[in-house]
């Protein structure tokens, strides 16, 4: 009988190619809308995810999220140091600094200082010249996205002026920018992870980014840590925090606790929740409306089998199989497709992050649909008077 | 041959409402009926009147609400729906006006379909339907879907069908109906000489007058009641031409 319901199934092309269709799109629906909202999401916390190396991140006990910089005195790093349980810490700057183009216009940029002597938390791929560069004097790393677009040198004729329609020159290796009145020299282009700070990225020295920095008594923004051998980030967070007194998070919690930020106190996450629960709510319609249409127009089919002695389990079964195999073949195409149109999305602006979790989470609802159409179904199936045969 | 053991069908007083309340209507108001074992009977009488409720009580597809049935000794109103469910697999073949095959599969595998409920493998099954099929004149169409068959093949196929598992009962609602003259007699005499064994019941419901010929005995049935059952149609003719 599996046979038959089988072929029940695939053997009117039209409708199963709807079905297939419906549930497809479900799965793609939701698959697409919960990778941008991963996306989305893991954009909030580019900064941290780039910045690989430290177990640990320590800040003032008020920062809310990344990009909320609440600088803490230098000292603190050496009691940071001074914690049992430390392999090792640096310091690391993160800031907002107006940069003056070639053409004279203002650009604020995200400067980020890293440790002078181990250059900890440099961007995660370099494009031209390396990380080290930066120990050269007045030494920058730009990023690809600033060097194309907002800190790119606008072509001048001989008077000077800028030539309309002509494209912007990217800047590179040896060009140069002001910070604070103060020049700095492009060693190297880098890419990093795309955020919700759309400004140039500029990446430096500790020492140097404090001295673009205007004149302030904290610029520590964070200190970032490795745990010795032995000792779990959590535990070392808590050393940390009760013996400094400044909150320490492992590199996670950072990164959840900068999500759920952004999840309380911008639209952003909630209309892209919406989006997904839309995307789950239409992909549920369709395609367990699909599915139970399929099932209707198969009740008299299913009346007759009663009739002739199929008893309610076998026809459950039978239907159950029937969703089983829309389920997986559905599934497959719109996941498919979802990883496509992420592959198609890649290089562009779109935030697009498929995770195997929203894989299973795509398969667990599209399974929940199918069982749930294939319940209802048979409820029809299973209440039909096998006396409707001569009907 | 007792008595007893040559009844297949033994209905006293049957009664059966649908619906309830004020919308109540009563199909069958005290039905007696025997069928007797390697008996055609059919059951004729206007639109409305109650036949197809009777084969369905018969068959075991709906409960009688009063009076007492038996099908080769069973009661149906003793067993439990599983049982019933059981029974009709092995002991009733069905044939329906609308032949009610199912479209997407082949016509071995619609014929097999019998089998399969009762457990048989895919592959056996249908070399058994195959060989039904030969019986009933169509074996070399068995690979073919319903919608690629005539009108009467397809009924032919559904005979096959209501015979593959040897059931000892086969109710027929309206087999000709859909059908021209010439396939109705084709489907009657494959009816009659193939599917109607010594120890198998055939009841044919019909308003086609031009198959009575066929019957063993018919019974007339009027507003839920049995009102005569005759053995020559004739009798049948003469008593309702002038009245109508
Ligand atoms: N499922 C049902 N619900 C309510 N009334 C029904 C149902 N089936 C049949 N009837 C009524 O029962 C009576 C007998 O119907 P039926 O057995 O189909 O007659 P026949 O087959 O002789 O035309 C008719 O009045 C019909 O309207
Ligand atoms: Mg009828």
């Amino acid at each position: 009988m599996n046979r038959i319901a089988l072929r029940m199934l695939v053997g009117d092309r039209a409708k199963y190619l709807a079905i297939i269709m419906g549930v497809a799109f479900a799965s793609l629906l939701i698959t697409q809308q919960a990778s941008i909202f991963v996306g989305l999401m893991t954009r909030t916390f580019g900064f941290i995810t780039d910045t690989s190396r430290p177990d640990v991140w320590v800040m003032d006990p008020k920062v809310q999220y990344v990009d909320d910089i609440k600088p803490v005195q230098d000292t603190m790093l050496y009691r940071v140091r001074g914690v049992a349980g430390v392999e090792w810490a640096t310091p690391l700057y993160k800031g907002l600094l107006k940069a003056r183009l070639s053409n004279g216009n203002f650009q604020t940029c995200i400067v980020v200082g890293l440790d002078d002597a181990t250059l900890t938390g440099g961007p995660p791929v370099m494009l031209e010249g390396t990380l080290a560069d930066l120990r050269r004097s007045e030494g920058v790393i730009v990023d690809e996205e600033g060097a194309k677009g907002r800190l790119a040198r606008m072509p001048m004729d001989e008077q000077g002026r800028p030539i309309k329609g002509a494209k912007p020159i990217p800047i590179g290796i040896g060009d140069t920018l002001e910070l604070n009145d103060r020049r700095a020299v492009v060693v190297g282009v880098c890419r990093v992870s795309r955020t919700f700070q759309s400004q140039p990225v500029i990446y430096t020295t500790y020492t140097r980014a404090t001295q673009f920095a205007p004149r302030e008594r904290k610029l520590l923004s964070f200190v970032t840590a490795g745990a010795a051998e032995g000792v779990s980030p959590r535990e070392l967070c808590e050393r940390i925090q009760s013996q400094t007194g400044l909150a320490a998070f492992t590199r996670d919690e950072f990164s959840w606790k900068t999500v759920l930020y952004f999840m309380k106190y911008t639209g952003i996450p909630i209309n892209f929740g919406i989006a997904v629960a839309l995307g789950f709510l239409v992909g549920t319609a369709i395609a367990g409306q699909t599915f139970y249409q399929f099932t209707l127009d198969n009740l008299r089919h299913f009346g007759t089998l009663k009739a002739m002695g199929a008893g309610n389990l076998r026809l459950l079964r039978m239907v159950l199989l029937q969703a089983l195999v829309v389920g997986v073949v559905g599934y497959g195409l719109g996941v498919g497709a979802a990883s496509m149109f992420g592959r198609l999305a890649g290089p562009t602006q779109l935030s697009f992050r498929l995770l195997w979790q929203t894989l299973a989470g795509t398969g667990a609802a599209v399974a929940l649909i199918c069982v749930i159409a294939s319940l209802i179904s048979v409820q029809r199936v299973m209440r039909l008077e096998p006396g409707v045969v001569f009907k | 041959m007792t008595e007893a053991s040559s009844i297949a069908i033994e209905c006293k007083g049957v009664v059966k409402h649908y619906g309830q309340g004020a919308a109540r209507v009563t199909a069958l108001r005290g039905v007696d009926l025997t069928v007797r074992k390697g008996e055609l009977l059919m059951l004729v009488g206007p639109s409305g009147c109650g036949k197809t409720t009777l084969i369905s009580v018969i068959a075991g597809v709906l409960d009688r609400n009063e009076g007492a049935c038996t099908v080769f000794g069973e009661d149906f109103a003793r067993m439990s729906a599983r049982a019933r469910t059981r029974w009709r697999g092995e002991n009733v073949g069905f044939v329906f006006q609308a032949f009610n095959l199912i479209p997407t599969i082949t016509a071995a595998e619609n014929v097999a379909v019998p089998l399969m409920i009762l457990g048989e493998g895919h592959g056996a099954a249908i070399r058994r339907a195959r060989e039904v099929l030969e019986m009933v004149g169509l074996g070399d169409r068995w690979r073919a879907l319903p919608a690629q068959l005539s009108g009467g093949q397809q009924q032919r196929v559904a005979i096959a069908r209501s015979l593959i598992h040897g059931p000892r009962l086969i109710v027929c609602d309206e087999p000709t109906s859909a059908l021209d003259h010439q396939t109705g007699h084709v489907i009657m005499r494959l009816l009659k000489n193939v599917a109607l064994r010594e120890d198998r019941a055939l009841v044919i419901v019909t308003h086609d007058a031009r198959i009575f010929g066929f019957a063993d005995r018919i019974a007339e049935m009027d507003d839920g009641r049995i009102e005569r059952i005759v053995t020559d149609p004739r009798e049948l003719m003469a008593g309702t031409a002038p009245g109508r």
